[in-house]
C-alpha cells in the first residue's frame, strides 16, 4: 500500500473554556490517499469540523492540537512553523467553508481575491494574475466571468459565492480539498451543482477530496470511504458499500436508520423496538377546512410590484397533511404568514372552518375566537422561544391569553402536553439555553397544539436539528396528528421529508404552484420539470444491501 | 464543539446561578469588582455626604485660606477659607441627582419613543428619526449650552438639556434592540398565541432588550455627569457658594497657574472617580448580562 | 438592486443633508424664541431702556406672528445676519468668522493627534489580546472617556507650565512677543510656515501643543475604544478564516482583508467623536484663554449675550453638518456596498 498523502493519528484537539478544558476531538486516525474522496459524517458536536481546522492549523485561540501527528505528504504539520504552515496553506491543502457569503471579504472584488492567493503562492504575478483569475471563474462554470471579476459578493447569490470561495480553494491546484459542509443553506438544486462542481474539478486536478457533511446521503453519493465521528470520537470507518451494507457500530445503525430514503416510512426512522415510532395507519379525509383562493401578496411600489405570491388557489380537508414544497425565495414563508393570519394578503380569500378570515386584519385576528384554530410550528426552536421564559410559561402562554383556565387547570393542561410531546416533566422549569435543540422543538410543538387547533402550519419543523431528532420528532408529529385529529400544512424544501408525513403535495415555484398531486404519485411520475429537477437534486443514501450505483443522484463514475 | 454547551443542564435556582455568574464576572475581572465597590462608596457619600464630613462645606474662615493639604484639612481650604474635602463630599449628591434625574428622563421618554418607533415602523418611525436626528445635528454639549441658555440659567434646566442631548442615544437603542425582535419567532409566536400588540411590546421584546440597554444606561451616567459638570464650569446652572465639582474646578482654575493645586485637583479628581466608576460598571454589567458569557 | 454610481451616490448623501440644515435653523429659530418673558429685553442688554428695548422688538421683528418672525430671521440668515453683540457692539457674525480659524486650528490639530495615536493602539490591542498593548490600551480608552477636559487641561497646565516651566504661559494663541503671521489660511501654524517665519510657527506651534493635546486625549479614546472592537470583531469574521486557509501572509490578512473591513465602523464613529470634540473644544477654549468661538460663547453667556450664544450654536451645528457630510462621502468612497436603499 502507497504511503498516504494524509495520515492523522491520535489527533486529540482541546479548548479552553471557563469551565475548564473540553477535549473536542479524542484520538482521532484518518489518513487520506492521493484521489480520494473522504467523508467525514456526524451530527453537531462531533467534532468533524474542528478536525479539519486543526489540519490546516486555523483553530481559533481557545483551541490547540493536544496529542496526536498530522503528516500531510512528508510534512510533519503539527510541528511545521507558521512559514511552512502558509505555504502548505492554499497551495498544497486548502478548504472551502459552509455559508459562503460571509467567507468572502465583502469588500473586495471577488476577482482580487482569487487573484490574491495566485500571487501569493507564486502561481501567478501582478501582471497576469487577472487573466489567470478569470480563468478559474471560468473553471468554476461563472458566466461572463469578465465582469464578475469585479463583483462584490454581496452582488452574488449563496451558490455563486461558493463557486468564488471553490474557485480560491483550487486557484493553486493543491492536493487535498478539505470541504467543510459546503452545501449547508444551499437549495437543493444548487446544492447538486455545487457537489458535481467539486467531483468533476478533483478529478480533473487528481486531487484527494475530504467532504466533512451531517448528511449520509451526500456522503454516499460523492464518497469513496466514510468515517462516522461522534462526540469527538470515530465511531466507524468504512467503504460506502461495506458501510451501507453492514453497519457495524449502534450509532452509525441509527444515524442510518434516520436518515429518510426514497422508500422509507416516517416509523421507519426509529428502530423497531423503540415505542416512540408512529404507526403509519391513514387518516379519513373529511370536508374542506381550509379552501385558499387566488391569493396574492404583492411587495413594492405598484409601479415596480414584486409579487411573492401569485394568484394561489388549493384546499386543504379535515384530517389531511399537506406539503408545500419550494426552494428559498419561492414565496412558501409568506403564504404561510397569510394563512397563519400574521401578515396581510394584497388580495384573495381564505376560508377557514366556514369563514373568510382574509378580511380579518393580521392584528384584531389576534383575538379572534378561530385563532386558537389555527396554530404553528416554527422552524428554529431556539428563536421561537422567549429566552426570559421557563418551558412552562412558553406553553402556558396561549391557554392563559385564549382559555380561561384557573391555576391548576393550567398546570394539569401543561403536564398533560408535555407527556403527550414526550417532554420530561423536570425539564419545565427550564430556561431555553438549559434544553437541546430537540427539548426546544418539543416545547414549541406542546405550545402550538395546547389549543388544541384544527390546522397546524409546519414550518421546517426539523431544519435546524440533526437526522437522529428530526426523526423522532417527525414520528412525534405523525403521532399527534392521529391522536388529535389536526390536519398539517407542512413547508420544506425538502421533498424528502414532506414525503414522510404527507398524503398531498404542492411544489412552488416563484409564487406560483407548478405541479400538485397525491405524494407516491407525485413523486414517481413528477410531470413538471421543475419537480423532476428537484427530485434528481436529493442526493440518497443507497438503500439498504443494494448497490450505491443505483441512485439517481450519483454523479458520474469518477477517475480515482 | 457543542459538548460545552451540556455542562449548563445541571439544576439550579434561577437566583443562585446569577449569584454565581456576579462573582465569575468579578472574579474574573477584579477591575469590576473594584467598580462596584466604587459605586457603593459613591452612593454613600451621596446619601449621607452632609452628615460624614468634618466641617460646614459654606462656612468660610479668613484665617486659613488657601492652605495646603494637612491632617486638619485633608484637602487643603479654599480662597475664601473653606474646607475643600468636605464641598467635594457633599457635592456628590447634587452632581449625582443632576445626571441620575437626567438620565432617567432620557431613558424614560428615549426608550419609549424608539420601542414604538422600532415596534410599528412607517410613520412613526420616520417622525421619530427625523426629530433624533435633528438633536443629533448639534454638537450635543452646544446644543446643552444653548438650551440652558435660552431657557434660562438653572439647575433644572442643566437637567433637562442634559435630558434632552441623551434622548437620541436611547431612542435610537430602544429602536434597533425593538426592530431586531419584532419578527422573532417567540414574537410570532405570541402572536399565535392570541397577544395583543402591546401586550407583546411589553411582556416579549421590551424585556429582552433592556439588558444591553442597562448597559448603555450605566455607560451614559458617566457622560451625562461630565456633561453637567462641563456646563457648570463654564458658569452655567449652579451658581456659587453651592458645592458642586465643575463649579469647584472653575474657581480653582485660578489659582493652578500660582501653585495652588488642590483647589482644581480634588475636585476634578471626584468627578473622574465618579465617571470612571460609571463606565467600569457598564462594562461589569455588559458582562453580566452577555448571554454567550453565561454558561 | 440598482447600484448607483458613485458619484450620483455622494450627491445624494449632499441632498440628504438639506433636511438636517433645515431642522437646525428650526431649532436654532425655536432656541432665540424661547426665552421666557420678553425675547426683546433679554436680546437688548441689561443696561436697556424701554426705547431701546422696543427697537429691538420691532429689528427682531418679534410684534409679528411666528411663522413671519420665522421667515424673516431665515432671510436675515441667507444675508449673514445673525444679529448684533451686545458686548462689543460688533456684528455677531464678525465676531464669529474672525475667532472661527483659532477653533478650526485647535480642534483639527487634536483630531489628528488622536487619529494618529489610536488608531494604531487599537489595532495593535487586537492583534495582541491580554499583552501589554491591549492593557494599555483598555487604561487609555477608560482613562480618556472619563477624565474631563477641563480638568486635563489644567493637570497638563500645572505639571507642564507651573512645574516644569517647558510649557509657555496657557493664555492665547501666540505669545505678545512675537507679532501675528499675515492672514492666509487663518492658521497661524501654517500662516507662519507659509510666511517663512519659523520663529513665530514655532511660538505658534507650543501654544498649541498643550491644548490640542488635551482635547486630543479626550477624543482619542473613543477612536481607539472603537478602532480595537472592529478589527477584534472582524479577526473573529469567517473571510479571515477563509483567507488563513488560503495561506495568505499575515501581513496581508490583517491590512488587507481584516483593516480595510475594521475601519468602516471606525468612520462612522467619527462622526460621534466630532460632536464630543466641538463640545469639548468650548471647554478647552476656556482653561486655555483660546480666542475661538467657544470661549466667546462663554464670555456672552457670562453678560446674557444671547445673539451671540445663538450665532454661535448655529455656527458649531452648520459645521457638525459639514463635517458629517464629509464623513458620510468618505464611506460611500469606501464601501461598496451602499445602494440606493432609501
Amino acid at each position: 500500500m502507497a504511503i498516504p498523502l494524509l495520515d492523522i493519528r491520535d489527533l486529540t484537539v482541546e479548548f479552553a473554556t471557563r469551565n475548564g478544558t473540553v477535549t473536542a476531538v479524542k484520538k482521532v486516525d484518518i489518513s487520506i490517499n492521493k484521489g480520494e474522496t473522504l467523508g467525514i459524517v456526524g451530527e453537531s458536536g462531533s467534532g468533524k469540523s474542528v478536525t479539519s481546522y486543526a489540519l490546516l492549523r486555523i483553530l481559533d485561540r481557545a483551541g490547540r492540537i493536544a496529542d496526536g501527528s498530522i503528516v500531510f505528504g512528508g510534512v510533519d504539520v503539527g510541528g511545521a512553523d507558521e512559514r511552512t504552515m502558509s505555504e502548505l496553506r492554499g497551495r498544497e491543502m486548502s478548504m472551502i467553508f459552509q455559508n459562503p457569503r460571509a467567507a468572502l471579504n465583502p469588500i473586495r472584488a471577488v476577482g482580487r481575491q482569487i487573484e490574491d492567493v495566485m500571487i501569493q503562492h507564486g502561481l501567478a504575478t501582478r501582471g497576469n494574475a487577472r487573466g489567470k483569475a478569470i480563468k478559474m471563474l471560468q473553471a468554476v462554470r461563472i458566466r461572463d466571468p469578465e465582469q464578475r471579476y469585479h463583483a462584490y459578493p454581496f452582488e452574488l447569490s449563496g451558490g455563486m459565492c461558493q463557486r468564488i470561495v471553490i474557485a480560491i480553494a483550487l486557484a493553486c491546484r493543491p492536493q487535498l480539498l478539505i470541504a467543510d459542509e459546503p452545501t449547508t443553506g444551499l437549495d437543493v438544486t444548487t446544492q447538486k451543482a455545487v457537489m458535481d462542481l467539486i467531483v468533476e474539478l478533483a478529478a480533473e486536478r487528481q486531487m484527494a477530496t475530504l467532504l466533512i457533511t451531517h448528511d449520509l446521503g451526500l456522503a454516499a453519493c460523492y464518497c469513496d470511504r466514510i468515517v462516522v465521528m461522534e462526540k469527538g470520537e470515530i465511531v466507524e470507518s468504512a467503504a460506502v458499500e461495506t458501510l451501507f451494507a453492514s453497519p457495524q457500530h449502534p450509532y452509525t445503525q441509527r444515524l442510518m436508520r434516520a436518515t429518510p430514503r426514497l422508500d422509507s416510512q416516517v416509523a421507519d426512522l426509529l428502530p423497531a423496538d423503540d415505542e416512540r415510532r408512529a404507526s403509519t395507519k391513514r387518516q379519513p379525509i373529511g370536508p374542506p377546512l381550509l379552501e385558499v383562493d387566488s391569493l396574492v401578496k404583492a411587495f413594492g411600489s405598484a409601479a415596480n410590484e414584486v409579487r411573492a405570491v401569485d394568484n394561489l388557489s388549493f384546499t386543504l380537508h379535515e384530517g389531511e397533511s399537506l406539503g408545500l414544497v419550494g426552494e428559498s425565495g419561492c414565496g412558501k414563508s409568506t403564504t404561510s404568514a397569510m394563512i397563519m393570519r400574521l401578515l396581510d394578503p394584497t388580495s384573495g380569500a381564505l376560508t377557514f372552518a366556514g369563514s373568510d378570515i382574509a378580511v380579518i386584519s393580521a392584528k384584531q385576528f389576534a383575538h379572534h375566537p378561530l385563532r386558537s384554530k389555527l396554530q404553528m410550528v416554527f422552524q428554529d426552536p431556539t428563536d421561537s422561544l422567549n429566552p426570559r421564559w421557563s418551558a412552562r410559561r412558553s406553553i402556558e402562554d396561549p391557554m392563559r391569553r385564549l382559555d380561561q383556565l384557573n391555576r391548576q387547570e393550567l398546570n394539569t393542561r401543561v403536564s398533560v402536553l408535555a407527556e403527550r410531546v414526550g417532554l420530561p416533566a423536570h425539564l419545565l422549569d427550564r430556561f431555553p439555553h438549559q434544553l437541546s435543540g430537540g427539548q426546544k422543538a418539543r416545547v414549541g410543538i406542546a405550545r402550538a397544539i395546547a389549543l388544541e387547533p384544527k390546522l397546524l402550519i409546519l414550518d421546517e419543523p426539523t431544519a435546524a436539528l440533526d437526522v437522529s431528532v428530526q426523526a423522532v420528532v417527525l414520528n412525534l408529529l405523525a403521532s399527534l396528528r392521529e391522536q388529535l385529529n389536526m390536519s398539517y400544512l407542512f413547508i420544506s424544501h425538502d421533498l424528502n421529508v414532506v414525503r414522510l408525513l404527507c398524503d398531498r403535495v404542492m411544489v412552488m415555484q416563484a409564487g406560483k404552484i407548478v405541479e400538485e398531486g397525491p405524494t407516491e404519485k407525485l413523486l414517481s411520475e413528477p410531470s413538471h420539470a421543475y419537480t423532476r429537477a428537484l427530485l434528481n437534486a436529493i442526493p440518497h443514501p443507497p438503500a439498504q444491501a443494494s448497490s450505491i450505483h443505483s441512485s439517481s443522484a450519483h454523479p458520474p463514475v469518477t477517475a480515482l | 464543539m457543542t459538548t460545552l454547551t451540556s455542562a449548563s443542564t445541571t439544576k439550579e435556582g434561577a437566583l443562585r446561578r446569577f449569584v454565581r455568574h456576579l462573582l465569575y464576572v468579578m472574579t474574573d475581572n477584579p477591575v469590576t469588582a473594584v467598580a462596584f465597590a466604587l459605586f457603593v462608596l459613591i452612593v454613600i457619600a451621596a446619601l449621607f455626604g452632609p452628615w460624614l464630613v468634618p466641617y460646614n462645606p459654606l462656612a468660610t474662615d479668613s484665617s486659613s485660606t488657601l492652605q495646603a493639604p494637612s491632617w486638619q484639612h485633608w484637602f487643603g481650604t479654599d480662597h475664601l477659607g473653606r474646607d475643600v474635602f468636605s464641598r467635594v463630599v457633599v457635592a456628590t449628591r447634587l452632581d449625582l441627582m443632576i445626571a441620575v434625574t437626567a438620565v432617567a428622563i432620557a431613558f424614560v421618554v428615549g426608550s419609549t419613543l424608539g420601542a414604538i418607533a422600532g415596534f410599528y415602523g412607517g410613520w412613526t418611525d420616520r417622525i421619530t428619526g427625523r426629530l433624533m436626528d435633528t438633536i443629533m445635528a448639534f454638537p450635543l454639549f452646544v446644543l446643552a449650552m444653548g438650551i440652558v441658555a435660552a431657557a434660562g440659567n438653572t439647575i433644572e434646566n442643566i437637567i433637562y438639556a442634559t435630558a434632552i442631548i441623551n434622548l437620541p442615544f436611547y431612542a435610537r437603542m430602544a429602536r434597533t434592540e425593538v426592530a431586531v425582535r419584532r419578527q422573532a419567532g417567540y414574537v410570532q409566536a405570541a402572536r399565535l398565541s392570541g397577544n395583543r400588540d402591546w401586550r407583546i411590546l411589553a411582556f416579549q421584546i421590551f424585556p429582552n432588550s433592556l439588558p444591553p440597554m442597562m448597559v448603555q444606561i450605566s455607560l451614559n451616567m458617566g457622560w451625562a455627569i461630565l456633561n453637567a459638570a462641563g456646563l457648570s464650569f463654564i458658569g452655567l446652572g449652579v451658581s456659587p457658594p453651592t458645592p458642586e465639582w465643575g463649579i469647584m474646578v472653575a474657581e480653582g482654575a485660578n489659582y493652578i497657574v500660582s501653585g495652588q493645586w488642590w483647589l482644581a485637583v480634588f475636585p476634578g479628581l471626584a468627578l473622574m472617580l465618579a465617571v470612571f466608576t460609571f463606565n467600569l460598571l457598564g462594562d461589569g454589567l455588559r458582562d453580566l448580562v452577555d448571554p454567550l458569557r453565561r454558561t | 438592486m440598482a447600484t448607483m454610481s458613485r458619484t450620483r451616490l455622494i450627491a445624494w448623501r449632499v441632498v440628504q443633508a438639506v433636511p438636517v440644515l433645515i431642522g437646525i435653523v428650526i431649532v436654532s429659530f425655536l432656541l432665540t424664541r424661547a426665552l421666557p418673558g420678553d425675547p426683546a429685553a433679554y436680546f437688548a442688554g441689561p443696561a436697556a431702556n424701554a426705547e431701546s428695548i422696543q427697537q429691538i422688538r420691532v429689528s427682531m421683528g418679534l410684534d409679528r406672528p411666528l411663522p413671519l418672525q420665522f421667515i424673516s430671521y431665515v432671510q436675515d440668515l441667507f444675508r449673514g445676519d445673525l444679529g448684533t453683540a451686545i458686548s462689543t457692539g460688533q456684528p455677531v457674525i464678525h465676531e464669529l468668522t474672525t475667532r472661527l480659524p483659532a477653533s478650526l486650528e485647535l480642534t483639527g490639530f487634536a483630531l489628528l493627534f488622536s487619529m494618529i495615536i489610536a488608531l494604531p493602539l487599537g489595532i495593535l490591542a487586537a492583534t495582541r489580546p491580554n499583552t501589554w498593548v491591549d492593557h494599555l490600551c483598555r487604561a487609555v480608552v477608560t482613562a480618556g472617556v472619563s477624565l474631563p477636559t477641563f480638568f486635563t487641561g489644567l493637570a497638563l497646565i500645572y505639571v507642564f507650565y507651573y512645574l516644569l516651566g517647558w510649557a509657555p504661559s496657557p493664555m492665547g494663541r501666540l505669545d505678545f512677543l512675537y507679532l501675528s503671521p499675515p492672514k492666509v489660511t487663518g492658521f497661524y501654524v501654517i500662516d507662519a510656515l507659509i510666511d517663512r517665519d519659523l520663529e513665530t510657527a514655532w511660538g505658534a506651534l507650543s501654544q498649541l501643543l498643550l491644548p490640542a493635546i488635551t482635547l486630543g486625549l479626550f477624543t482619542l479614546a473613543p477612536i481607539a475604544r472603537m478602532t480595537r472592537a472592529a478589527m477584534l470583531q472582524t479577526l473573529e469574521s469567517e473571510f479571515i478564516r477563509t483567507a488563513r486557509a488560503a495561506g495568505l501572509p499575515r501581513r496581508k490578512v490583517l491590512f488587507t482583508y481584516a483593516l480595510r473591513n475594521a475601519i468602516l465602523p471606525v468612520i462612522t464613529t467619527l462622526g460621534m467623536v466630532f460632536s464630543f470634540a466641538l463640545g469639548a473644544n468650548v471647554l478647552v477654549e476656556q482653561v486655555f484663554s483660546w480666542p475661538g468661538i467657544g470661549s466667546y460663547a462663554v464670555e456672552a453667556l457670562v453678560v446674557s449675550d444671547y445673539a451671540s450664544v445663538q450665532g454661535f450654536v448655529l455656527t458649531m451645528a452648520l459645521l457638525f453638518v459639514a463635517l458629517n457630510l464629509l464623513i458620510d462621502v468618505i464611506y460611500t468612497l469606501v464601501d461598496p456596498r451602499l445602494n440606493t436603499q432609501e
